[in-house]
């Protein structure tokens, strides 16, 4: 995206809830917003997602967690994007997070929280900022 | 950027990634890489699979390549989608169908969205198949957008061609009509466990049994001109299953003529309980290889390929090149004079020539 071509990201729910009708929502307005979003859909293990965001060379992961497990997710899926050598691949995430949890979810590389009442114009803008800040890749 | 290479040759999933995304936004590093590429490829048989929307192409795609894994071949996939004409976005659904393969290092998968490309892949993509081939996959399977009638690009990037129909989605008119059935090697009749999928077999038989382009020689239609590989007729051939067998490879090469079969699936039932039909879907691919690679064929389609490629490349080039010859005032000059009806197009074209 560096050289002008479409953000590319990747929109995964990890964990069990079946509750996939944000991330959906989600997926179509980055979509009218010019992104390529690679939807993996239900039930992704961190591995899967790490997997998924490495073969895709995504510029940012978005995860969408409405079930609450989210301190015990988003740590381990770091740690799976990190072990993929994804180090510096940004993750942001969607649903229902308490702002209690807001300092350790970006404790554990979550750089931007979207909860309910977030704009797509905010969510936009927030990921088009966090992927230029990111820079060109290593690699 | 050789360095890229040099890790991509070395077998790091991460510089393949990069690799992709430098040939998927034509980066300028892009040529020089491969180009670094290129004597690394030709290994892999790359199967292209098409057909309309919701036929079960990337459910297919997940069943074939849990099959070859299983024969202890690799197995790279790329899938197509398109991109929104008004937005540019795009989104990129086909891994959900396929989160069987997931953490087997023996398996990639890769989307593209065709970026402003009706062909039904995007441009760079047989590029793309090129990282995948000198990363040293066994098997590429190419799925393209959802296809109507006219993408065929397909039959170009790919050695094997699969087109997909599931019953209920059109009579034996859409049988006969020209375009994307007549780029199939292998017809695949999915879902076949719905009802009609009886009636849509013996459609395709019957267009077969009518004349299938094989039976005349292969054109792939390209910018008007038709390219002809050679496919004879055996008029005698059963049209039901692939003709071609080990067994015929004594007789004259070349005259075995190739019937595309029509073969039944259920790409969603596990395969472990029923007949879902992805064996004899590998076996009539397989077939259709050894068709190929009996003789001169395979190096004639590869001929014509390249053929193809090195003329659109040309165009492309020589245009640009031109078009950076001539001042961009003159170019508006003509298309004012064209539109004001003091020049005619055939006459801009040869003026702008001279004007060099």
């Amino acid at each position: 995206m560096m050289d002008g071509h479409a953000i590319r990201i990747l929109i995964a729910k990890p964990g069990l809830d079946g509750h996939d009708r944000g991330a959906k929502v989600i997926a179509r307005a980055l979509r009218d917003a010019g992104f390529e979003v690679i939807y993996t859909g239900l039930r992704q293990t961190p591995d899967m997602i790490a997997e998924a965001a490495l073969q895709e060379d995504v510029d940012v992961v978005g995860l969408s967690i409405l079930s609450g497990a989210h301190q015990t997710l988003v740590p381990v899926i770091r740690q799976a994007m990190d072990a993929h050598e994804l180090g510096d691949v940004p993750m942001i995430l969607g649903g229902i997070i308490p702002e209690q949890d807001f300092e350790a979810m970006k404790q554990a590389g979550v750089k931007a929280i979207f909860g309910p009442g977030s704009t797509t114009t905010d969510i936009v803008t927030t990921i088009r900022r966090i992927v230029a800040e990111r820079g060109e890749p290593t690699v | 950027m050789t360095d890229l290479a040099t890790d991509l040759l070395n077998g790091s999933r991460r510089a393949l990634a990069r690799a992709l995304t430098v040939i998927e936004n034509e980066r300028s590093e892009a040529p020089a890489l491969l180009t670094a590429l290129y004597p690394h490829t030709g290994r892999a048989w790359v199967i292209g699979v098409t057909g309309a929307p919701g036929t079960g192409k990337s459910s297919l795609v997940n069943a074939m390549a849990a099959a070859y894994r299983k024969t202890g071949k690799t197995v790279a996939i790329v899938a197509v989608d398109p991109t929104s004409p008004f937005t540019g976005g795009a989104i990129l659904g086909d891994r959900i169908r396929m989160r069987d393969l997931s953490g087997d290092a023996g398996v990639f998968i890769r989307s593209m969205a065709t970026r402003g490309s009706l062909g039904g892949l995007a441009r760079t993509t047989r590029d793309a198949v090129r990282a995948l081939d000198a990363a040293g996959f066994d098997i590429i399977l190419i799925e393209t957008v959802g296809a109507g009638q006219s993408e065929v690009d397909i039959a170009r990037a790919a050695q094997t061609t699969l087109v997909v129909e599931a019953p209920g989605l059109g009579d034996d008119v859409q049988a006969i009509k020209a375009g994307i059935l007549e780029i199939a090697d292998v017809l695949v009749v999915n879902k076949a466990d719905r009802p009609g999928a009886d009636n849509t077999v013996r459609a395709l038989r019957a267009m077969l049994e009518l004349g299938h382009p094989t039976n005349s020689g292969r054109m792939v239609n390209h910018h008007g001109q038709m390219m002809q590989t050679p496919a004879q007729m055996d008029e005698k051939a059963e049209f039901a299953t692939a003709q071609f067998t080990a067994s015929h490879h004594g007789e004259e090469a070349g005259a075995e003529v190739w019937l595309p079969p029509v073969i039944r699936t259920i790409a969603t039932r596990d395969a472990k309980t029923e007949n879902d039909g992805i064996g004899d879907l590998l076996a009539q691919i397989e077939a259709h290889r050894l068709y190929l690679s009996d003789g001169e064929r395979l190096r004639q389609r590869e001929h014509d390929r390249i053929d193809i490629e090195l003329r659109d490349r040309l165009a492309h080039t020589l245009m640009k090149n031109l078009l950076n010859e001539v001042s961009s005032e003159y170019y508006e000059s003509v298309i004012s004079q064209i539109q004001a009806r003091t020049l005619d197009p055939h006459s801009a074209v040869r003026a702008i020539l001279s004007a060099r």
